[in-house]
């Protein structure tokens, strides 16, 4: 990138500063661009307004929020909570080995090709996507919400535990080996302390994803607050709608405040 | 932690004080029994459980072969619009976090009330999530690809906001403290001192960020907001999974290709 700006400085102590063409076929090219969509969009004033007009009776509707049906609505955070409570567990629980069999410098090339393999095609679809594909195995409700969300879960933490796998240092590992030890005991005793502190950061991070996602995974029928919030939204219920969302980033602040105590915990 | 002894060998070293491990141990017996919890009260119907690999068999039966007439009927031109989709939310989002992420930065902007709500701005935007947002969107401006570009930036902004102010925080102060010693207007300090050395951290938050929105642009469609989403619900409403599955192929296509992109010029540029 042309960071440097280069340019003239006149005796008179003025800066001309030389013409960026490459910024200016951007600009060009973004004002073209724009154009573009607006056309193809449908995009024209009479709608903004019109939607400006919507927008405003919208908030309206949903104004003040409506917690009457609070006992549906803590059934359904509850049951978004579990969804991502579990899926992260089980994520974990596949992650630990898959992460171990992708990294390169523990495993032959054709263990790790297969393991990055089903790392990437789980990280390939959107959570929702893939909780489609599972309402369709194993019908509505949460376990398609949970199995949809540890495919995500492994497709992001494999990949990271792989990665700091791969970043530890080989003396200890040469180290534990010289004592005779088992390929199990090098991966618990010489692998293992080294990666812990990063681990646990990643879990943290994948459970703050998976709640959020639990929320979302509702919208196909896989469980949890979402189906409450969609019901709503088409039942034109806007005061319930924003009792579910209020509710919902709620939970997601707490759980953010509870990742940060577990993070000064285990610096 | 040492606990004294009278001598250096009785003294003894622990890594953690005693309050510590109270914490800690705490803290796994709340996991634990958070895990506990949920696996015994979880509604699972145990009849779905057992019949999901004879359903699983049968739906990627029902997949294969795809049905790949279904791509240039209709594929094709939702793909482009998932793409324009994410490219306009992209940059409507730049264009509305940079005033947020210089309200941020307590560097650039040292006034305390103006920081807390840019950083209200910023978690109210990553809180909620994409779909929400376009349904939301959806209710205001009607199903299209409108609302899609409007619910990618809005979810958007909490992302490259956060990023650019504490790209900006990191700047190094020399540079600022050099051009304010010229006495230059607050207008050039920012585009001569700080936008040169934000600039490499701008473009690859911005590569990075077009890369996620397109993956998320994909399902904004199954609630009306336009893409490659709307071919995926009609395709599952009426049961086509040949159809389904050359949907989900064409999108691992897109998004590997993006990669791709995302990738080389990031090597080129930064």
């Amino acid at each position: 990138m042309d960071v440097m700006r280069t340019g003239t400085l006149s005796t008179s102590g003025t800066y001309t500063p030389q013409r960026n063409w490459y910024a200016l076929v951007g600009w060009l090219f973004l004002l073209v661009y724009l154009a573009y969509i607006t056309s193809l969009f449908d995009l024209d004033f009479d709608r903004f307004i019109s939607g400006l007009d919507n927008g405003s009776k919208f908030l309206g509707r949903m104004f003040p929020p409506n917690f009457t049906r609070y006992e549906l609505l803590m059934e359904g955070l509850f049951e978004s909570l579990q969804i991502g409570v579990i899926a992260t567990f089980l994520g974990v629980l596949i992650s630990l080995p898959m992460g171990f069999l992708a990294a390169r410098n523990l495993m032959p090339p054709w263990v790790t090709w297969c393991a990055r393999g089903v790392i990437v095609l789980c990280r390939s679809f959107h959570p929702v996507i893939v909780a489609i594909l599972f309402v369709k195995a194993v019908g509505f409700g949460a376990l398609a919400g949970v199995m949809a969300l540890t495919v995500a879960s492994v497709g992001f933490i494999a990949k990271l535990f792989a990665e700091s796998i791969e970043e530890i240092s080989l003396k200890q590992i040469e180290a534990v080996r010289a004592t005779g030890a088992s390929f199990p005991n090098v991966i618990l005793i010489g692998v293992f302390p080294q990666v812990m502190g990063r681990f646990t950061g990643f879990i943290s991070y994948q459970l703050d994803s998976n709640l959020r996602n639990s929320t979302m995974v509702g919208l196909v029928g896989a469980g949890g607050i979402g189906g409450t919030l969609f019901a709503a939204f088409q039942r034109f219920d806007y005061d319930f709608v924003s009792a579910i969302l209020i509710s919902i980033i709620a939970v997601i602040l707490a759980g953010e405040g509870v990742n940060n105590i577990m993070r000064r915990i285990y610096r | 932690m040492i606990i004294p002894g009278s001598s250096l060998e009785e003294r003894q070293w622990t890594r953690f004080t005693p309050l510590e491990r109270i914490f800690r141990y705490a803290f796994y017996v709340v996991i634990c029994s958070a895990i506990v919890v949920s696996l015994r009260t979880i509604e699972v119907i145990p009849e779905f459980l057992f019949d999901a690999p004879a359903q699983m068999v049968d739906m990627l039966d029902r997949m294969w072969p795809p049905d790949a007439s279904y791509y240039p009927e209709t594929i094709h031109d939702a793909l482009v619009e998932t793409i324009h989709i994410a490219t306009v939310g992209t940059i409507l989002a730049v264009v509305l976090a940079i005033p947020i992420g210089v309200m941020v930065a307590e560097n650039v902007t040292p006034y305390k009330p103006l920081n807390w709500l840019a950083r209200f701005l910023l978690v109210s935007s990553r809180s909620i999530n994409s779909l929400v947002w376009a349904l939301l969107f959806v209710a205001v401006f009607g199903p299209g690809p409108l609302a899609g570009s409007l619910a990618i930036a809005f979810r958007s902004i909490g992302f490259v906001g956060k990023l650019f102010g504490e790209a900006l925080e990191e700047a190094n102060h020399s540079t600022i403290e050099a051009l304010q010693a010229t006495g230059a207007s607050k207008f050039s300090i920012m585009y001569m001192g700080y936008w040169p050395q934000v600039l490499p951290t701008f473009w690859s938050i911005l590569l990075f960020r077009w890369d996620i929105n397109i993956r998320e642009s994909a399902v904004l469609g199954l609630v009306g907001a336009g893409g490659i989403g709307v071919a995926l619900s009609t395709a599952l409403e009426l049961f086509y999974w040949d159809r389904v599955c050359m949907v989900l192929i064409s999108m691992l296509v897109v998004v590997a290709a993006v990669e791709l992109v995302v990738t080389q010029i990031r090597k080129r540029i930064i």
